[in-house]
């Protein structure tokens, strides 16, 4: 009888036991399903991020006086090296831009010269799209400078989200606020807005024809928006995207720009 | 006074051919008056419009700022000098914020520069009393002439501007056009948004800065302070004096022709007057005047032209100018936008220095050309040239 008893407790004691050690995990899958922001953040940057990337794409402006469409392939490497080749239309084809880290260059065979961007030249639009150069540049990991939270779920485009708002830990960043919808089975964001300090939508960005590619759930269309503009907003079209891909050093010379 | 009377007979005889040549000289008198009035006139005007509009009797920079750099702004802002604050309360300076910032007129994208005033100023002639009272949703703002008219912005509308503050966070608000104004100093107009200061600093999180001071006549000017540098009248106006020296350059040249064409009239009758006139020559010097007194008399007969038609000029020129010099020469349109300080209409001012130098320059220019050919009657045979053989 004594030895039942003891055995009962003993078992009773592992369960307590193993609860205790299980519970966080348990939270999250069993309770209320709900990540914090960091994991959310974290598991997006592991989905999106490669040591490298080549790919084609089509950058569509909708401009208010028409459409332009141009064609491009760009080599990167983590998130501090670039490099752009224009290939459509004719009057682009041959242009090349070169990023490394906050530096930018660009190439215009029509001038056959290469400028930095720089100053307020970094304010501008690239080609005329709703992206200036220094939207470009900003390539900063949001785990490193913002504090996420989850305010709540959300469906869009039939998909289920959560809503996760982002406050700059310092006063030095871009955007003071932004708030992100993102895919619950597949940790992939779905739209992006960028606040300015003094509450007003500054940017939209719409993520959408996510594709499993390489084991990743990955966004090949993407709809960037200057919310202060009128115009349609610039589209960009990822056709081919492969990762992780050997990439030559020499890709991201100065030299490559001629 | 012979010699006088001789040539003034002598000219007068001539009849028309005197005559044409006397309203060719004496349109040179004019052009070269008129061009010289106006770029004169120009000149005043573009320098009173600068100080009443943009640069005061003088400025301070915040060192480093280069207004035709834009590199230069993002950095460029500086305390106020202790030194200077008096003088800032009183009025008798006024400090300007500049930042670069986007502006959203109709849903297009601007680069403009912002600039920060003090509302209650009255130093330069921008209406930034419109400025006061910007506390509500939208912030006041006054702009230019040509500023308005390029973005189709009118009295009280509402436009986005986008801005970085001194951290290179992005900020927007709405600006409400509150005064448009006209002036003709474009540097003050052309792309430019002007708010009040306290507001600016408060947006850009510069307590206390400006980019630039600018000084009234009241305020001395050596004052020096570290980390701003003094720009006087001569550095601030260098630009205008520029621009009139290369248009004075330029009309210098045309005027130059028009002389020219004008002395070689002048010439051209002195030589055929002396060809024709050989019997004349030749019977003075066997009358006993010397070979230099004829050349003299040939000279002055030349020069005369120079005297009539500076007659001729007052006739129909004080006339003309004095009537310009109050109505103004209106200027094209498209000098509005070219962006140096040019008024609607150019008043033109003749000085008394300009007529006087204009009246001998030309009257020296024409005794040369009437001199030269003239010396060819110091080796003229007064025999031979009685009996009218061409020497």
């Amino acid at each position: 009888m004594k030895n039942v008893i003891t055995l009962n407790t003993r078992k009773t004691l592992i369960t307590l036991l193993s609860l205790i050690i299980l519970l966080p995990y348990l939270s999250i899958s069993l309770l209320g399903q709900t990540p914090t922001a960091q994991q959310i953040l974290e598991r997006i940057d592991r989905n999106q991020s490669a040591d490298s990337r080549i790919f084609t794409a089509s950058m569509i402006i909708h401009a208010q006086r028409g459409e332009r469409t141009m064609e491009m392939k760009i080599w990167s490497v983590g998130d501090q090296k670039s490099f752009t080749e224009y290939l459509a239309p004719a009057r682009e084809k041959g242009t090349k831009m070169l990023k490394l880290a906050d530096q930018l260059w660009m190439y215009s065979p029509s001038a056959d010269r290469t400028i930095q961007i720089s100053g307020h030249m970094l304010r501008q639009s690239v080609m005329g799209s709703d992206l200036s150069y220094e939207d470009m540049m900003d390539d900063q990991r949001l785990t490193d400078n913002y504090d996420a939270q989850v305010v709540g779920p959300d469906t869009l485009g039939g998909r289920d989200c959560w809503v996760l708002e982002l406050r700059a830990r310092s006063t030095d960043l871009a955007y003071q606020r932004r708030k992100m919808w993102i895919d619950r089975e597949r940790y992939v964001p779905l739209k992006e807005e960028l606040y300015a300090k003094s509450g007003k939508l500054l940017k939209q960005t719409l993520l959408s024809d996510v594709k499993l590619i390489d084991g990743r759930w990955f966004p090949t269309r993407v709809v960037y928006q200057d919310m202060l503009k009128l115009g349609g907003g610039t589209e960009f079209v990822i056709h081919e995207i492969r990762f992780n891909v050997p990439i030559a050093e020499s890709t991201f010379n100065k030299s490559m720009l001629k | 006074m012979l010699g006088f009377k001789l040539a003034l007979r002598n000219l007068v005889g001539a009849g028309l051919r005197t005559w044409l040549n006397v309203l060719v000289l004496s349109l040179s008198y004019v052009v070269i008056i008129y061009v010289n009035g106006m770029l004169h006139g120009w000149d005043i005007q573009a320098k009173v419009d600068m100080k009443n509009w943009e640069i005061g009797e003088g400025q301070y920079w915040c060192s480093g700022y280069d207004p035709l750099d834009p590199f230069t702004l993002q950095e460029s802002h500086c305390a106020f000098p202790q030194e200077f604050m008096p003088m800032i309360q009183s009025g008798e300076v006024v400090p300007v914020l500049v930042s670069l910032a986007s502006f959203y007129p109709e849903g297009r994208i601007q680069s403009i520069q912002l600039k920060g005033i003090p509302a209650g100023q009255d130093l330069i002639r921008i209406p930034t009393a419109s400025l006061a009272g910007g506390e509500g949703e939208a912030i006041k703002a006054v702009v230019g002439r040509r500023m308005a008219k390029s973005n189709q912005l009118k009295v009280g509308d509402l436009v986005t501007a986008r801005w970085r503050d001194r951290n290179g966070t992005f900020d927007a608000t709405d600006v409400e056009i509150a005064a448009i104004f006209s002036c003709d100093v474009p540097s003050v107009d052309m792309g430019q948004i002007w708010i009040d200061l306290d507001q600016m600093q408060r947006m850009l999180g510069m307590p206390g800065e400006a980019t630039l001071l600018i000084r009234g006549d009241k305020a001395p000017p050596d004052l020096t302070t570290a980390g701003w540098v003094e720009k006087d009248l001569k550095i601030l106006l260098a630009e205008v004096d520029e621009l009139i020296k290369t248009k004075s350059f330029a009309s210098t040249v045309m005027a130059m022709i028009l002389l020219a064409l004008a002395l070689l009239a002048v010439f051209d009758t002195q030589v055929l007057s002396i060809f024709r006139r050989q019997r004349e020559i030749g019977t003075q010097i066997a009358l006993g005047m010397t070979r230099w007194q004829v050349v003299r008399l040939f000279t002055l007969e030349g020069a005369m032209h120079a005297v009539l038609a500076a007659i001729v000029a007052a006739l129909y020129g004080i006339p003309l100018l004095a009537m310009q010099a109050r109505s103004g020469i209106p200027m094209p349109q498209s000098t509005d936008t070219m962006g140096f300080a040019i008024a609607e209409k150019i008043f033109p001012v003749y000085s008394s220095g300009l007529i006087v130098v204009t009246i001998i320059f030309i009257l020296i220019a024409a005794t040369v050309v009437s001199y030269l050919p003239a010396r060819k009657i110091s080796r003229l045979n007064p025999t031979e040239a009685i009996k009218g053989k061409i020497q």
